[in-house]
Formats: C-alpha cells, sequence, structure tokens
C-alpha cells in the first residue's frame, strides 16, 4: 500500500507570531564568567572564604587605624595585657597594642601573598606562552631549564636569599622576601600554561585565526590567553596561601620581615616564646589569623575550580 | 637532570654565602691581623673565589663538606652525621603516617560521599591545611603533651618523643593528599570499568581495592615528591618547637649563628638528599603507572 500523505487545508495556514517565536531562546544567554560566579555563589564554603577574604582585606586597611595606638609604641607600664577593652588583643611583652599589630602583619601577609602570586602569574603565563609557542626544541629546552629551577628546593633558596640580604638578627626587607618567593615558585604556572598552550594552539579557532592572517602573537593574546585564564585564576588563587604560609614559617624562624614590623610569623614567633608562662592569647590570635587566611584562599580556590569545571555542570 | 639540579645548588648556594657583605669573623670580637689572616688561610678564604668554588667543588665530591666556623669541635659533617637520623627518623615517621591515613582517609570519604566519614575527613583536611605546622604542634604541647604524663613535651630519646613531632609534621601532607584522594576516587567511581567490575560480579571490596584504589591513588603518588620537599622544610619549624637535636635545628641555628660553612654543608645536603628522594618517586610512579616513561617530554 502506498503510503500517501493526507493534505487537507487546515496544513496550508498562515503561521502566527507565536509560532515563529517557538524556536527562539527566551531567557538571556549566560556569558562564561557570570556563569563561574553564579555557580561560585553556590558554593557555600567558598562564599565563606570570599566573605572572609574581603573582610580581613578591609580591615588590614582601617584596622590599624580604629583605636589609637601606634604599632611600634611601646609602654613597660602595660606589658603582655591580656585583651581587655583597651587593647582588644591584649599587649606583647613590650606593652605594644596587638589589635594595631595583628592588622599590620595581616596586610603584609596579603601583600606579600598577593604580589608573589602576581609576579608568579606573569612569568609564567609569558614563560609558560612561549615555550609552548616555540618550536618543539626550544620548548623542550625551556622545559627542561624549569625543571632544574623547580627542582632546588624552594624555601632552601628563600633562606639563603634572607641570610645574604638581612643583618645579623634583624630580618629581611619585604621586596627580598617577594624577589625570594617567587624565584622559583612560577614553575608551576608556566607548565600549566604550557600545557594549555599546547592544546589549544590545535583548536579549530586557532587554526582559523592563523588562516585568516593572525601571527602567532595574536593567537596567543586573543585567543589562547582568554582560554586558559581559568586554570590560570584557580592557581593563582592556590599560589597567595602558599606565599602567606611561606612568610609566615620564615617569620616563625625568625627570617621574615624585620623588626618591628609585625608579620603573623613574627607574630606568633613572639607568642611562643611567652607561651611557657601561661600566656595563650599572644599565639592564638595570630596563628587564628594566619589559619583563616589559609583556609579562605584554599576554600574559594577550590570553589573555583570546580565552578571552571565543565563536567560539573549541572 | 639530578645532576644539574645538584650542580646548580651548590653552585647558587656558594656564591650566595660569598656575596654575603661584611666578614664572618666580625661576631668574634676586634683581632690581630695575624689572627684574622690565620683564621682566612684556615678557611681558604685568602685565595681567589673561583680557586675556592673549584676547591669546594671537589671537596662536596669527596663527601666533604668542610670546618664549622663556629663549633671548634665538630666538622660540618660531623653534624650531618649526628642530625641527620635524628630528622630522617622524624620526616619517615611523618612521611608513613600521612601515606597511610591521607588516602585512607580520602577513600572513605569518596565511598561515603555526603555522610559521617566524608564530613569528618573533609573537616579534618581543611583543618590540617588551613593550620600551619607551627601552630599544630603548639597545640600538640599545650594539650596532649602537657596533660597526658606518658608523652613527653619535647626534647630526643625514647620513641615516645617521636609520637607528636611525628603527627604534627604529617598533618599538612595527610590532609592534601586526602582531599586529592576523594577527588580523584570520585571521579573513578564514576567511570564505566568500574560498572563493569561490579556487573562482572566481583565482590565490593575487591572493585574498590583493585579497580577504584588502584586507579586513584596515581595523583596522589605524583604529589609526593612536593610531599617531601615539604615534610623537610616542616622539620625546621617543628624541630625548633619540640627542641629535637635534628638537622633542621642545626640548619637554623647555623643560619641565626651565621656558621657559613655549615649553612652551605647542611644546604646542600638536603638539596641532594631531596633530589635522590625525587628521583625515586619518579621510579615509583612509572613502577605504578606502567604509562609512564622515564623520558617524558615535559611533565
Amino acid at each position: 500500500m502506498e503510503n500517501k500523505i493526507k493534505l487537507n487545508p487546515s496544513m496550508f495556514e498562515k503561521a502566527t507570531l507565536e509560532d515563529r517565536n517557538a524556536e527562539k531562546i527566551k531567557r538571556p544567554s549566560i556569558k562564561y564568567w557570570p556563569d563561574v560566579w553564579r555557580r561560585l555563589k553556590q558554593n557555600k564554603l567558598a562564599m565563606v572564604g570570599l566573605t572572609l577574604i574581603v573582610i580581613m582585606s578591609v580591615m588590614s586597611i582601617v584596622g590599624t587605624h580604629i583605636n589609637e595606638f601606634d604599632y611600634k609604641e611601646q609602654n613597660y607600664g602595660l606589658i603582655n595585657q591580656p585583651p581587655d577593652s583597651v587593647h582588644w588583643f591584649g599587649t606583647d611583652e613590650l606593652g605594644r597594642d596587638l589589635f594595631t599589630r595583628v592588622w599590620l602583619g595581616t596586610r603584609y601577609s596579603l601583600i606579600i601573598g598577593v604580589l608573589a602570586a602576581a609576579i608568579d602569574f606573569v612569568i609564567g603565563v609569558v614563560y609558560g606562552g612561549l615555550s609552548g609557542m616555540a618550536s618543539r626544541r626550544v620548548d623542550s629546552i625551556m622545559m627542561r631549564i624549569a625543571e632544574v629551577i623547580y627542582s632546588i628546593p624552594y624555601l632552601l633558596i628563600v633562606i639563603l636569599l634572607s641570610v645574604v640580604f638581612s643583618q645579623q638578627g634583624s630580618g629581611t626587607s619585604m621586596f627580598v622576601l617577594i624577589l625570594a618567593m617567587t624565584l622559583t615558585d612560577w614553575v608551576p604556572m608556566a607548565i600549566l600554561v604550557r600545557g594549555q598552550v599546547l592544546q589549544l594552539k590545535e583548536s579549530e579557532y586557532s587554526l582559523a585565526s592563523e588562516s585568516l592572517g593572525g601571527t602567532r602573537g595574536w593567537i596567543l593574546k586573543k585567543h589562547i590567553i582568554p582560554n586558559t585564564l581559568g586554570p590560570i585564576l584557580v592557581n593563582v588563587t592556590l599560589t597567595i596561601p602558599r606565599a602567606i604560609f611561606a612568610e609566615a614559617t620564615l617569620g616563625f624562624l625568625g627570617l621574615g620581615l624585620q623588626p618591628p614590623s609585625p608579620s603573623l610569623g613574627n607574630l606568633s614567633n613572639d607568642g611562643l616564646a611567652v607561651m611557657p608562662v601561661g600566656i595563650f592569647y599572644q599565639i592564638f590570635i595570630p596563628a587564628l589569623f594566619i589559619s583563616l587566611i589559609m583556609f579562605s584562599f584554599n576554600v574559594l580556590g577550590d570553589g573555583l575550580r570546580d565552578a571552571l569545571d565543565p563536567r560539573l555542570r549541572k | 637532570m639530578s645532576i644539574i639540579t645538584i650542580w646548580a645548588v651548590i653552585t647558587i648556594t656558594f656564591f650566595l654565602m660569598h656575596a654575603v657583605p661584611g666578614n664572618p669573623f666580625a661576631k668574634e670580637g676586634k683581632m690581630p691581623k695575624v689572627v684574622y689572616d690565620n683564621l682566612q688561610k684556615k678557611y681558604g678564604l685568602d685565595k681567589p673565589l673561583r680557586e675556592q668554588y673549584v676547591i669546594y667543588l671537589k671537596n662536596v665530591l669527596k663527601g666533604d663538606f668542610g670546618d664549622s666556623m663556629k663549633s671548634r669541635v665538630e666538622t660540618v659533617n660531623d653534624m650531618i652525621e649526628r642530625g641527620f637520623p635524628v630528622s630522617a627518623r622524624i620526616g619517615a615517621q611523618a612521611l608513613l603516617i600521612a601515606i597511610v591515613f591521607g588516602p585512607a582517609l580520602g577513600a572513605l570519604a569518596a565511598l561515603y560521599q555526603n555522610k559521617f566519614p566524608d564530613y569528618f575527613s573533609m573537616v579534618l583536611a581543611i583543618l590540617g591545611i588551613s593550620v600551619p605546622s607551627f601552630i599544630m604542634g603548639t597545640i600538640f604541647i599545650q594539650f596532649i603533651a602537657k596533660n597526658v604524663s606518658w608523652i613527653p613535651i619535647g626534647g630526643w630519646g625514647t620513641w615516645r618523643h617521636t609520637l607528636l613531632p611525628s603527627l604534627a609534621l604529617a598533618m599538612m601532607p595527610l590532609a592534601h593528599m586526602a582531599r586529592l584522594m576523594r577527588s580523584s576516587m570520585l571521579e573513578v567511581l564514576g567511570q564505566d570499568y568500574i560498572k563493569t567490575a561490579q556487573s562482572k560480579g566481583i565482590t565490593k571490596s575487591a572493585v574498590i581495592l583493585k579497580h577504584a584504589v588502584r586507579n586513584a591513588i596515581l595523583p596522589v603518588v605524583s604529589i609526593l615528591g612536593t610531599t617531601i620537599s615539604n615534610l623537610l622544610v616542616g622539620s625546621f619549624v617543628i624541630e625548633k618547637i619540640f627542641g629535637i637535636p635534628g638537622l633542621g635545628s642545626f640548619f637554623t641555628k647555623s643560619i641565626s649563628n651565621r656558621d657559613y660553612t655549615l649553612i652551605m654543608g647542611t644546604t646542600i645536603f638536603y638539596a641532594i638528599i631531596l633530589v635522590a628522594l625525587l628521583f625515586t618517586v619518579d621510579l615509583a610512579y612509572m613502577f605504578i603507572d606502567p604509562r609512564i616513561k622515564l623520558t617524558q617530554e615535559g611533565r
């Protein structure tokens, strides 16, 4: 039997406007970054971290001006005072106000973390990008060099540089600290960027750009780097706590910032010194701050990674 | 590769230490010129820098790190011999704790996702990552050692002395491993080969141990190298807190004493140990994952 289509007049009616709009996408399309932000907002832990980071950053700027005490103002009449209504975090063994000192220490820690991460970012992206775009031989040589640099134990070099640039028992300047930290720490970033570049270089849109006459630099700048920003951002977020941790460790070993400048590391070190006589708040407060900073950046970094991972999209 | 790294460390260390302004004997007070000249001669500081470098390189190759500038009785080698076994023991114990409990907690968390074991191990992991080891150590001393009579507060002697330091040192790598293990385990459990294994009728424990854990543990093994170098630096701090006479405490002391030959010797020794361990980790990785070859291009 022949299967004929039965025609009737209703099939030839004019399409209405509604029918035409049925295929239209009604909701506004969400761009990449707003979409990431939307998913990040759903991650409660990451939002707690982000909130803490914002609060700490603001307080590290204004916190030192809230009470009338200066960070190096000593008061021998009021040494080792536990927290009270005048000195909110108490005073240290030289009678200095810990509230001011802890916020200033937080400021220095955050500056060190952010600057170190920024420098790692710049060197890592440039080196990794160049290595990925270069010919295979050059790439191989550049990666070997990076590997040698990276296998030099990082904190050993930081410690050595602090020894060289600091005078007897006086600590190190912030510039040297940051320099020492970024000396080897840019390598993971470079390796990450190179891997991404190698992968994206082969993509269709890079080929399209190349066939339209785009130079290597143009492709790198316009097509490859924007597409690797996600993983890079995660890496940066996780580099910051690493640098802060390194500074705290150095400060604890007496190689951190130059006194009387406080850092969370040397504040903890001072706190440890008075702990045997039963004074706990002096180590507890800076320790809590370091832990909160580490916590915040780590959960934020994790949250970002999850938000950027397309496989986790629902 | 490893040899180039070690050479780079020796060179950097040597020139950094000789770039330090001032003379290393400044602390001894004013001395007659003859004494100063003799001291210079004893440590070979009167020769040109390049010649000193060659001599030092040769000595290090022979395993001789020279005399300490501050200690009259012990050479740098003596100190390393005395301190290293102590540090190595703490480090090895910490590594063992981390390797055993980290992946185990992570795997448990993944198997019981969003249930109590998951929350428990993830809270522990977040604590371990957020709280630096020097604070962890202090807390341990304050709340465990002071209340439990058979655990000493610090010092060195019996196995009981090693308990808290190893634990404090292990916390951070343990936490990292647990988190990494959890996410890689979750990924593996969603793979088709797990379903295949299950549908073949293998017992649950065999699926988990032979199929899931074996594949999930690869990323954990790959961070072993970083873990080891973190343990090494962590040991400086831990040994300071617990008053342990290990290499780490010699190193920190040599820094505050400005004992340049000791700083150089310990740094290079650390670098050699570290590079050797990293090489071993690479070999182990190759053994576990046959897809990786030693001559792999890039990383």
